[in-house]
């Protein structure tokens, strides 16, 4: 069983890396999107910290959306998803391999350069810390909650705004605890409850996901 | 044998669409009645609200708007399920006609909610629990409709809409019970079955306009799904009877 899901996470990872430049571009997206704000609204430190846990995570929000309909669309043009719907094994595992490696590429360079980017924000150490663990541990629930919208707007005209329609309110709870999190650290209140929340929305949203996914997947492919 | 009584009869289109046409002014007639009722309570017989003044009675509105855009959610949601179990073309069908109507009441709810929340708390809108998971109710239903009116093939609008319903349904009972989990300016719900902080009045006066928003909701739904039926099943033979009848 964990055969499959290995096996479709070193074929996407395979793919993604002969195609770099996709990912390079959702990571610029996110660095630009959050560079923009201290121009917009001002250079103050205090509004800056205040601000941060709140940008960063709707810039990863938008930038793990962007990277989203090509979770399926490639492989439904080329045909592959129809043969790996037809395989012996259950669809929901391949999707769950597609949604780790999804994460693997889209979700952790966002965990890694967030510190960063934290730093222009003038957030202390800790804050620091909680924030790239928050962005690791919530990112793999946007994969998995994308995926259900990717597959559901697999093939349709103007999917791409569509998918952001579906996906986005779906994403608020993830945003709420994700940036709560750095906000109780900031404030001294201390995230551990947020980081819970997450890791719940996280792992429930890996377990459900990718099944929900899969039935979309077979509605597209009749 | 005689002709037992078969609810199962009226899943077909043929039979449903002159049930439906039969039903809809019973409904009609019903929401009218309960609406006036309704509003003569609220806005005669009840009493002026000693600390809100006369600005509360938009609740006869608000209340029953926002119950109602919760509850076609849960409705739609359970035609989704059915669609999907049993691969019934009515369901999809019922879904779409409601999700309009829920849309509407969705997005009553935050209107009326903003006309009693600025000289209640001194703003039109703030972010508090409630309020955000309404506008986010909203959200779903137009996700719902921009989903199923992207897709040309109604069969797979009405599966991959059904879908998309049953993973947004999670969404409402965190909207129920957000008041707990965010603690915030928003007042705790005041309607409970036991020990109610209204008057006698004020309750009844609100179940009575949820009742007409209800029989309201049900007979534009059913109207509404009298002409999806239409315009899918334009093909088959009884709608052009139906339609010869009408010209006639």
């Amino acid at each position: 069983m964990l055969k499959i899901v290995t096996a479709v996470i070193g074929r996407d990872l395979k793919l993604a890396m002969r195609r770099q430049a996709d990912i390079v571009s959702a990571l610029f997206f996110f660095i630009i999107v959050v560079s923009l704000f201290p121009l917009g609204v001002g250079p103050e430190p205090d509004l800056l910290r205040k601000l941060a846990p709140g940008v960063l995570w709707v810039a990863a929000l938008l930038a793990t959306m962007l990277s989203l309909p090509r979770l399926f669309a490639d492989d439904h043009r080329d045909g592959t998803l129809e043969q790996l719907a037809l395989a012996p094994h259950p669809l929901g595992l391949v999707v769950t391999g597609k949604v780790i490696a999804h994460w693997l590429v889209s979700g952790l360079p966002l965990a890694l350069i967030a510190p960063v980017l934290g730093i222009q924000f003038d957030l202390s150490a800790d804050a620091l810390l909680v924030l790239t663990g928050a962005i690791l541990l919530g990112t793999p629930a946007l994969s998995g909650i994308g995926a259900i919208g990717a597959a559901l707007t697999l093939g349709l005209r103007g999917g791409g705004v569509l998918l952001s329609l579906l996906v986005l309110p779906l994403y608020i709870p993830v945003l709420i605890f994700g940036a709560g999190a750095v906000d109780a650290t900031v404030t001294g209140l201390g995230g551990e409850g947020h980081l819970s929340l997450l890791a719940a929305l996280t792992f429930a949203s890996l377990g459900f996901a990718p099944w929900a996914s899969a039935a979309a997947l077979k509605i597209a492919l009749e | 044998m005689k002709d037992r009584f078969n609810l199962y009869r009226y899943a077909s289109p043929a039979t449903f669409y002159p049930l439906a046409g039969r039903m809809i002014p019973y409904f009609a007639a019903l929401s009218v009645l309960f609406g006036l009722a309704g509003l003569y309570l609220g806005m005669l017989v009840a009493p002026t609200d000693f600390q809100q003044g006369e600005g509360y009675r938009i609740i006869f509105i608000h209340v029953p708007a926002s119950w109602m855009s919760m509850f076609i959610y849960l409705v739609m949601a359970f035609w989704a399920a059915i669609g999907l179990a049993f691969n019934t073309r009515l369901s999809g069908m019922m879904a779409q006609a409601l999700a309009p109507t829920g849309a509407l009441m969705a997005f009553l709810s935050l209107w009326t909610g903003a006309l009693w929340g600025k000289p209640m708390w001194g703003a039109w809108w703030v972010w508090d629990a409630r309020l955000t998971s309404e506008l986010i109710l909203l959200f779903l239903y137009i996700g719902f409709m921009a989903l199923t009116a992207a897709i040309d093939d109604p069969k797979r609008a009405d599966k991959a809409g059904g879908l998309l319903l049953l993973v947004g349904v999670v969404n409402v009972p965190i909207i129920y019970f957000s008041v707990k989990w965010w603690n915030t300016l928003h007042q705790g719900s005041s309607v409970n079955l036991t020990k109610s902080s209204m008057a006698q009045t004020m309750l009844w006066g609100m179940l009575l306009m949820a009742l007409c928003f209800w029989m309201y909701s049900i007979a534009v739904a059913l109207l509404r799904a009298r002409t999806i039926m239409l315009e899918r099943e334009r093909h088959t033979d009884w709608v052009k009877a139906e339609l010869a009848g009408v010209e006639r």
